[in-house]
């Protein structure tokens, strides 16, 4: 369960990107954050594993907080937090395999992770994260030689492999074509649901958002807007969390 | 018909007033500069005429003696591993401090002002000052060679090291970091394969100018060909002297080949 209690964020520069958000997602949940450039969904993410420190209140995950954590509480914290990013934030020159392994070092002894010594169980669980997003003959590619779409396979294999109970996902699908935009989608609602991985996603894309959420949340100017089932995400709700009419082509991303 | 240009009053407005001075100032510090110096050092291009004749003179002597070549090989073989050690031992000094210089993977604040000014500091002083420096209190030979070379290739490879690491992606170290990965695993893991090219080009690139300046510094008594160098040029033996700059001239040669060679496959 994560719980967010009156979360304020500003950044240095003055901008407040969060005005006092309370939130509670229970465990297992698949929760798709809506907005605008701006809205505060990415820091509203990033604040869940402390990218981003709050200036004020707190986030919780199964009651223990993750704002007042600190050195390796944090760092124990943040290996069951999986990560997506739009960019994918692999390390190109590395094979798909040693990004994979990354993922492990969160629960790697300082000494062993530093001189590469993974133990059978860690690359064992390296190759299942492969298999499940369907990749597991790119294991010793370079990853700058793979698609896009594939790419960011690695980044949820990546993340597979720290066995998260939370996962994190900015804006994954941003980056991609429609059709691979629905593919990663599908992984990450079957991962989700496989393993019972309370999942948050950043996106963009309003019919995106209808199909894979079991629940919506809008946000404008750093509050909540808008919290419901799609059903209940109707045109009307769009309209009044993005504050301007739907545009059809930059608000749908289209079926596969 | 359209009139002729040269007629229209013009539009252009006039070079401003500032930019024009910029352009004569600097001329005027130019030749202000030229005349200060070449009367305060002397130099003068008559002298320079009256000497070439001398100058012919000596190279006329300066024919390579082959018989000499013999002795010339373990100083020179020294020099090598001078620069050799010297890049060695610089390279590891600056692998650690070289993070602890960049703004993206140091520590804190303080310790990265102080590793940058510590860097600053070892740099602004030639290697040559310190051979010098270190040649009466290490004892002369090829030791104050080595410290002296390591101590400037540290401060060269941690200062270039530093901003080829604060150019790199951020976004592997944010991952990783977010996955729950403390400093040293992300700088091995995220940073490391994205500079370890360069870095390798980078450390050739010193020792290529490590083979130059171990012979260089062999001059103020740090070992090497350097010293046999100085010794021969002190007993006025010009046979020996350019069979030994015959030989540092094909040794530099082919070191910078070679670097460049390794160096073009690496990138």
């Amino acid at each position: 369960m994560i719980e967010f209690r009156d979360l304020e964020v500003t950044y240095p520069n003055g901008v407040k990107a969060l005005k006092g958000i309370d939130l509670t997602i229970p465990k297992g949940q698949f929760v798709v954050i809506v907005g605008l450039s701006g809205a505060g969904k990415s820091t509203l993410i990033r604040a869940v594993n402390h990218l981003v420190p709050p200036s004020k209140g707190e986030v919780r995950i199964d009651g223990r907080s993750v704002s007042k954590a600190t050195g390796r509480d944090l760092r124990r914290i943040r290996s069951k937090i999986g990560m997506i990013f739009q960019t994918f934030n692999l390390v190109k020159r590395s094979s798909v395999l040693r990004n994979v392994l990354a993922g492990r070092l969160g629960h790697t002894s300082a000494i062993r992770g530093l001189l590469g010594l993974f133990t059978k169980r860690d690359l064992a669980l390296a190759h299942d994260s492969l298999r499940r997003v369907g990749i597991p003959e790119k294991a010793w590619q370079r990853a700058d030689a793979l698609s896009g779409g594939q790419q960011q396979r690695v980044g949820i294999a990546r993340a597979l492999a720290q066995q998260p109970e939370v996962m994190l996902a900015d804006e994954p699908v941003a980056s991609l074509d429609p059709p691979t935009s629905h593919a990663v989608m599908s992984d990450l609602k079957r991962i989700s649901r496989e393993d019972g991985i309370t999942t948050l996603v950043n996106l963009h894309f309003i019919d995106m958002a209808r199909e894979y959420a079991d629940r919506i949340v809008g946000m404008r100017d750093g509050v909540i807007v808008f919290d419901g089932t799609p059903d209940e995400a109707t045109d009307q709700a769009f309209e009044d969390i993005y504050g301007r009419p739907i545009d059809v082509e930059k608000d749908l991303r289209g079926a596969a | 018909m359209r009139p002729d240009p040269a007629a229209l009053p013009s539009t252009v407005p006039e070079r401003p007033r500032g930019q024009r001075m910029v352009a004569s100032s600097t001329l005027a510090v130019f030749l202000v500069l030229f005349f200060v110096s070449t009367w305060q050092t002397g130099f003068s291009l008559s002298d320079l005429w009256i000497g070439t004749g001398d100058f012919f003179r000596f190279f006329g002597r300066l024919v390579p003696d082959l018989s000499y070549l013999p002795e010339v090989w373990a100083p020179i073989l020294e020099t090598l591993q001078i620069a050799y050690l010297g890049t060695l031992f610089g390279t590891s000094l600056a692998l650690p401090l070289l993070f602890l210089a960049s703004a993206n993977t140091s520590t804190d604040r303080v310790t990265l002002a102080v590793a940058r000014t510590v860097l600053t500091v070892l740099r602004s002083i030639p290697d040559l000052l310190y051979a010098a420096l270190l040649a009466p209190i290490l004892a002369i030979g090829p030791l104050p060679g080595v410290v002296a070379l390591s101590l400037f290739s540290m401060a060269v490879l941690a200062k270039l090291g530093s901003e080829t690491v604060e150019a790199v992606d951020p976004g592997p170290m944010e991952a990783l970091r977010a996955s729950g990965a403390g400093r040293n695993r992300v700088i091995v893991y995220a940073v490391v394969p994205q500079v370890a090219a360069t870095m390798t080009s980078f450390v050739l690139y010193i020792f290529e100018i490590n083979v130059r300046a171990s012979v260089i510094i062999g001059l103020v008594g740090a070992g090497g060909i350097g010293e046999q160098l100085l010794a021969r040029l002190n007993f006025f033996a010009y046979g020996d002297v350019s069979m030994i700059i015959v030989v540092i001239f094909v040794l530099v040669l082919a070191i910078d080949a070679l670097s460049v060679w390794a160096r073009s496959r690496l990138i």
